[in-house]
Formats: structure tokens, sequence, C-alpha cells
């Protein structure tokens, strides 16, 4: 049994950057990654707001060096780059050197294919090449292959919002238990017309800069983005004497069991997973420095959180908030990306600002950090709350 | 008001796929929502795009569609006086 | 470290598997490539309320998982782990064709909201009002045994004590027609009983759920351990007969001591040959069991499968229409699970009889 589920490296593609020095310089400058969409022909395209990122599918090919007869979707191409990036970070030179498995997460897979070529597929010899992208796994499978990883566990989470939250957590859980050695773990979601109807549909889109916490919270802006890290037990730390860029300390999942899609009014799933991840962390409410909270700038998220947040902590809430405002909602994804500023957080004592909040909420009296705040931190708290109620938390910590 | 409350039923039944209930079995002034017929949250969704698609009404707040919504005597009533199609 | 105990079971296939007083008694035989699940009375599980928005794939696993809860006598459980290759892909189908064939317009929530591969997770945490662990799985034809294995996790490191685990994938008419075209499905049709010697490509396609309650507890109501699950993303063909035998090794286990296997064979000339590796190397002398004959290929037929030796083990009965070999055995106590897709995501499962 690993005692320690270290992190030893990291990558990220979104709005706000396409590696993960670009995504802390955009944090830190208060830098919103949100714009009117370019690359998805959609009629909501000006009622909508997105974290869309800059690079074309073409691009991103290149980048990976790909043949133009290549099937991957977009939710392939973002997650391949972003976990390249992690296992470069961690400074892997054989990925199949100890016991190395995969585990990712998507909510929207090939989709964007899909949509594209729904009946085309039935026509068209040229598209049916993306066929076997239809199941979500297949964007995983690529990843694996891109990394090198062969005869090996690798597995995918879909729990909607929560799903990076999870493979996180699984991840961690391996490497607990030394089934694994070494695991990657992230997810990617691409934007497709399928998600913005989708969420349109709920009515829950807000056609202007998301605003997490603020009374007027008009709705969430939809992103895309994926993000990956490498968890490695206490044997590869030591044997390989690898720097620790911090550790997942704790983890907790629970199922608010309310609604389809809306979080229960006081939050009690997400006040379980808290406990939960505080349970495994061995940590009290009190330990926890700074929360980056799920956040997403719907009505109904933000008041459950936030109520959820006041449960665990009571009168001792730490300085929270929610990167939403910079990067949109990127669903499957957000649990990773979120991580990842997780670590940087801790990386350079830093708490992020809340960006575009104007008017408190009237329900409560907690208010999000503001303004970027440079602060020893020991831990962060992350949240991830997502549809059919899958509430999902984790803990990083400095320390083992 | 009578054929557009007729229609109602039958189109909340359909939309909705409430299998076991008939027209009878829903009167004008019947609570739709909550303990009434049960509708709820996502039910409420439909019958905004029911609105939109059928008599040219476009609801941007979610909240609106709770008092319009009430029963189908207040959704005719609504509707009546606010169709562009 | 706790033990992993198979306690209830709940499958609803291609077959009548629902009644869990019969074991495979009456079969059906398909001639077509593409079969639907026999479907339970619904309505005696769930209310009309509840049911009116679900689609097939839920209310498949809304009702297996309640069919191996009640199997279990068990009304609470610790957790919920779910695993679907294509959740409600029905409701999939419905939103995109309606964003295209609607040009974005006059589109309904339900759909989407059926769309989210963890809604029938998400559906039976609300029936049940259980809010604990909810994880789903979707990573092709391996979905079932990630859930299967995040449940191992779970009870031998004592993070719960009773699961619940399942594996539920519907049919579509849209996917139906794509994997058609590029003959994922037979281009012609077969009588099942001839499925193992098929002389085409692409599988018969099925449907169906097939739920578990797995447990720490031993009690001599159950139906086997699970001693070991392991899941590879690839493997070469020349490679599978010796990781099953470091897999057996790992767990303690001789070849000889497995008294039966069971394979997915699923008549696909292009890719059964991982399966005639196996049946015609190493387990050559080993009674041979198929099943996808019975409940049709799909992302999670391999809960099928273990449902079936679930069943072998726990009434030492093994019904001939799943023997590919005749060993005539007369003690199963150790059973290996082998499963693949299209040469990929590859699954071997290690039970024993309780």
């Amino acid at each position: 049994m690993s005692k320690g589920v270290a992190i030893t490296g990291m990558g990220v593609v979104s709005a706000i950057g396409n590696n993960v020095a670009e995504n802390y310089q955009s944090l830190i400058n208060s830098n919103k990654g949100i714009s009117k969409i370019s690359k998805i022909d959609t009629i909501h395209k000006n009622d909508i707001m997105v974290g869309e990122i800059a690079s074309t599918n073409s691009e991103l090919e290149q980048q990976l060096g790909l043949s133009t007869d290549n099937n991957y979707s977009r939710t392939a191409l973002l997650g391949a780059i972003a976990a390249k990036q992690a296992v470069q970070n961690a400074q892997i030179t054989n990925i199949n050197s100890y016991k190395t498995g995969l585990i990712s997460s998507t909510s929207v897979g090939g989709m964007d294919m899909t949509e594209t070529y729904y009946y085309d597929y039935l026509e068209n010899k040229s598209s049916q090449k993306y066929i076997d992208g239809h199941h979500a796994g297949d964007s995983s499978q690529k990843i694996a292959e891109q990394l090198g990883i062969k005869q090996s566990l690798v597995t995918t989470i879909s729990t909607a919002c929560s799903s990076a939250a999870n493979a996180i957590m699984l991840g961690a859980r391996l490497i607990k238990s030394g089934k694994l050695d070494r695991v990657i773990v992230g997810g990617a979601d691409c934007l497709c017309k399928f998600t913005i109807n989708g969420f349109k549909t709920l009515m829950i889109l807000s056609d202007t800069y998301n605003t997490p916490f603020d009374e007027n919270r008009k709705g969430l802006n939809l992103g895309e983005a994926a993000a990956f890290l490498v968890l490695e037990s206490d044997k590869v730390i030591s044997e390989e004497k690898k720097e620790v860029l911090a550790y997942v300390k704790g983890y907790g999942n629970a199922n608010d069991a309310y609604h389809q899609t809306a979080s229960s009014e006081n939050g009690d799933g997400a006040t379980l997973a808290m406990q939960k991840a505080l349970k495994v962390a061995n940590y009290t409410a009190k330990d926890i420095d700074y929360i980056n909270a799920h956040g997403t700038a719907t009505g109904n998220n933000d008041l459950s959180e936030g109520r959820a947040i006041l449960r665990v902590f009571e009168d001792n809430v730490p300085d929270f908030s929610s990167t939403k405002a910079y990067t949109g909602h990127t669903l499957a994804a957000a649990g990773a990306i979120e991580a990842v500023y997780a670590v940087l957080a801790l990386q350079n004592n830093i708490i992020y600002p809340n960006l575009n909040f104007k008017t408190q909420m009237k329900e409560f009296d907690i208010t999000p950090q503001l303004e970027l705040k440079e602060k020893e931190l020991q831990t962060v708290l992350s949240n991830s709350l997502g549809f059919g109620g899958n509430c999902s938390t984790l803990i990083f910590s400095k320390e083992q | 008001m009578e054929v557009l409350k007729q229609e109602l039923k039958e189109n909340i039944i359909e939309q909705l796929n409430l299998e076991d209930i008939t027209v009878e079995d829903i009167a004008d002034n019947d609570i739709l929502f909550g303990d009434g017929l049960g509708l709820d949250s996502i039910d409420a969704l439909e019958l905004i795009v029911m609105l939109d698609k059928n008599y040219g009404i476009k609801l941007t707040d979610p909240k609106e569609g709770r008092e319009i919504f009430g029963s189908i005597e207040i959704m005719a009533k609504y509707i009546t006086e606010h169709r562009t199609k | 470290m706790s033990a992993v105990y198979i306690s209830g079971l709940g499958s609803i296939s291609c077959q009548k598997t629902f009644d869990n007083n019969e074991f495979l008694d009456e079969i059906i035989t398909y001639t077509d490539t593409v079969i639907t699940a026999v479907n339970p009375n619904y309505k005696e599980y769930i209310k009309p309320a509840a049911a009116r928005r679900m689609a097939k794939g839920i209310k498949m696993g809304v009702v297996a998982s309640r069919i191996a809860l009640n199997d279990a006598n068990k009304e609470q459980i610790d957790a919920i782990i779910t695993g679907t290759g294509m959740g409600c892909v029905r409701d999939s189908e419905k939103f995109v064709s309606a964003i295209i064939d609607n040009n974005e317009q006059y589109l309904t929530p339900t759909s989407f909201i059926q769309s989210t591969h963890n809604t029938v997770g998400g559906q039976i945490a609300l029936e049940l009002q259980c809010k604990g662990y909810n994880f789903t799985y979707v990573h092709a034809s391996v979905s079932f045994e990630s859930a299967l294995l995040d449940a191992s996790l779970q009870l031998e490191n004592d993070e719960a004590n009773t699961i619940l685990i399942g594996g539920v994938d519907e049919l579509g008419d849209h996917t139906v027609a794509i994997h058609k075209i590029v003959n994922h499905i037979k281009p012609e049709k077969i009588d099942s009983t001839a499925l193992l010697n098929a002389t085409t490509e692409g599988a018969v396609f099925g449907e169906g759920a097939n739920f578990f309650v797995v447990s720490n507890k031993k009690q001599a109501s159950n139906y086997a351990e699970v001693l070991a699950i392991t899941t590879y993303n690839t493997v070469s063909k020349n490679k599978i007969q010796q990781l099953a035998q470091e897999f057996l090794q790992d767990n303690g286990i001789n070849i000889g001591d497995i008294d039966a296997i069971v394979l997915g064979n699923n008549g696909d000339v292009k890719h059964d040959s991982f399966y005639h590796e196996l049946s015609s190397g190493i387990f050559q002398n080993t009674q041979q069991i198929y099943y996808k004959h019975l409940c049709g290929e799909f992302n999670t037929a391999s809960s099928f499968g273990l449902w079936l030796a679930s069943k072998i083990l726990k009434t030492q009965h093994l019904p001939d229409v799943v023997k590919i070999n005749n060993k005539s055995i007369t003690n199963y106590t150790t059973i290996l699970l082998y499963n693949q897709y299209r040469g990929e995501n590859h699954s071997f499962t290690l039970l024993r009889k309780c």
C-alpha cells in the first residue's frame, strides 16, 4: 500500500492557455477566455458566450503529428495534447517502466463528429472512419496510444460535470491500493452543438460573462478544455527521486439523490462529498486554506454549493472562488483543469479572484475572494458537482 | 377557449408522456405541478418549448412559467392574450 | 483485505432471464442480426409518474437492479457503480437528429438529460434514495469490468460493505444503421445456434442490463467470490495465452484448477481468433462456455457472462445451450471469464464457488 499519492506532472489546454504556464499567467492577470463562439456554426451564436480554445482541429492534428486520415474527435485531440504535456512535465521517458494506467473522462466524447456526420455516415464512406469514435472510451484509447500505454488498465469515467474529479479519485485509490505505480488521470471535453443546445433547453446558459456567486447571475458559459495529471506512488518517488508538485490528500463522492439535473436546495450531496474528503485526508474543516468552488454561476448550483460550504465550514469558511469566469464550464474536464489550478495555487501561494462579481447573494453572507491574494497555502479543496446528483470533492496538499 | 383547453390537455398528455392519464382526468382548474398532476421543473421546460412552438410565445425566464402553468384555465387565458400564432 | 462476494443478481436480456427462479430453462433462438431484450413488466417495479420519462436503458437498469437487490435481500447499499458503453443511446440519437432536423429550434430537455451517461446510475440512486458513491464507467467492452474493479477495490479496502454494480446498454436505430454500414454488425442473417461457426465479419447486436449486489460478507446464499479482475487496453494476439497464465499465477491458480472458461465469442471471423488462441491452446482440455448467441453483442455484454458464470457456480448446473465442448464436469469450483471486443479492451475475471 502506498501512503501518498504524489502529483508529478500536469498538462492543460483551455480557453485561457495552451499549457500550464499560460493558464497560470491568465489566472493571475484576470484574463478571461470567454468570447462569442467562432468555431461552431450555431443559431445561438449571438445569444451565448463560450470558453473556446483558439487552435483549430487541423492545428491540433499537426501538433500531434497525425496523418490526415486520422479519426480523432476534438475531444481526443485536446486530451492527447494535455496528457502528453503532463507526461513530459513528469519527466517520464519510459511510460511502461512502472505499472502505468490511464483514467480519462469525458461527457461528449466524439459527439462533435457524430453531430457533423450524423446523416452523412449513411452515404459517405469518407466520414465513416469516425463511427469507431462513437463510444466515449474512444478518446481514452487514443490518448493511451499517444502516451504509449499498452496492455494496461485504461478506462473512462462519465459522470457529467464531476467526471474528471472522479478520474483523479479513482487514480488515487489505484495508487493507494498498490494496483498501479503510476496513473495518468484527467478529462477532456470539446464544445459541440449537442451541449450548447442541451444546456440551452435547460435555460441555464448566460448571454453574457458568467458571474459565479453573484446575486444576479444569469447562468453558465460552456467551455472546452482538457487537463491531465500524473499520479505516482511512494515507490516511484523514492526510486526515481522525483520532484513532487503536490499530493492528492483527500477525496469523496456522494449522490444528491434529489433530481435528475438540479442540486438539492441545501446541497446534501456536496456536503457529504466534502465531509468524506476531509475524513479521507484526516483533516478537519479548519485545515482547508482555500476552496476552488464548482461555482458554475447557475442560480441553482451556486446557492446549493454555497449552503453546502456553510454546512461543512460553519463560521470558518476559508477563502473561496470559482474559476469558471475564466474558462467557462468545461463539463467533464472541469475537475481536472481545476485540479491543475489548485496545484498551481499551492505552488505559488496564490488565491485566484472570483471574476465578474458585483452583488452579494441574499441567501447567505459568504462572499468569494474578489482580488488576487497571496497567502501561504497548505491545502486546497476543489468541488465538482454534476447532473445525476453526482458530487465530488478533492483535497490537494503541499505536504504528504 | 374550450377548444384551446382541450388542445392543451391533449398536448400536455402527449408531450409529457402521461401514459395513464386521459383528457377527462384533467379538470380546468386542477393544479398541474407538485401535488396536483405531479409535473416538475423539467416538465415546465417542456411546456415552455410548447408555448414557443405552438403559440409563438417566448419565455426567457423559467420562473415565469411557474405562474402561467398553474392550471389549464390559467394557461389558456395567458395563451389567448399573448399568442402570436 | 476483505473478499468480494456476489450476493444477488438481476438480468434483463434477449432471453427471459429476469425471473431468478429460472436458469435458461427456455431458450429463444434468433435469426436476425439485431436482437432486443425480453421485457419484464416494468410497471410492476416502476411507478407510472417515474416511468414516463425513462428511456429503455433506464428502465432495464432500474428493474435489473431492483431484482438484484431483492435477490440479495437488501434494501439499501453503500454505493452504485454502473458500466455502460453508450448510455441511453436512443435519447442521444433523438437529440442529435432534433438539432439537425429542426435547425437547433424547439428542442426539449428530456432527451438531452437522458443522454448523460450517468443517467442510469443517477436514476437508480434517486429511486433508492442512495446518497453514497456513484460512478459510471463508459469504456467500451471494459465498462462493466471497470465497475467491478472499482467495487472490488472498495470492498477489499473497506471503503464500503455492500455495492450495487451493473452493466447496461440499449439499442438505437441510428447506431444500428451506421454499425451495419461498417460491418460491425453482420451483413447477413444468421441462426443464433450457428454463431460460433460463422464465416462472416461483424457481430449480432443485442442489449440488456445485468446488475449484481457485491458485498464483503460471507454467507451461504452467495453466488460466487470474485477472486480477481483485470483489464487491458491492448493485447497482441500472440500474447493472450501468456497473459492468461500470468493472471492465473498472480492469483495462485493453475490452468488445471479452472473448471470452465467463459468466452465472449461473438461470431466475428475477424476478431474471434483471440478466443480461439485460448480455446485451442492452454484451455483446450477445459470446459468451454459461450453466451453471446443468447444475449447479443454490446459494450456491456460481458455482464451477462458474469451472470451466467455466477448462476453456474450457485446451481452447479451447466445448460447445454452454452457449451462449446463437453467435458462432463461434475463440480464447478473455479471459473475464468475472458472477453474483448474487436481486439481491444480485454478482461479476465476469476470466480470461485462460495
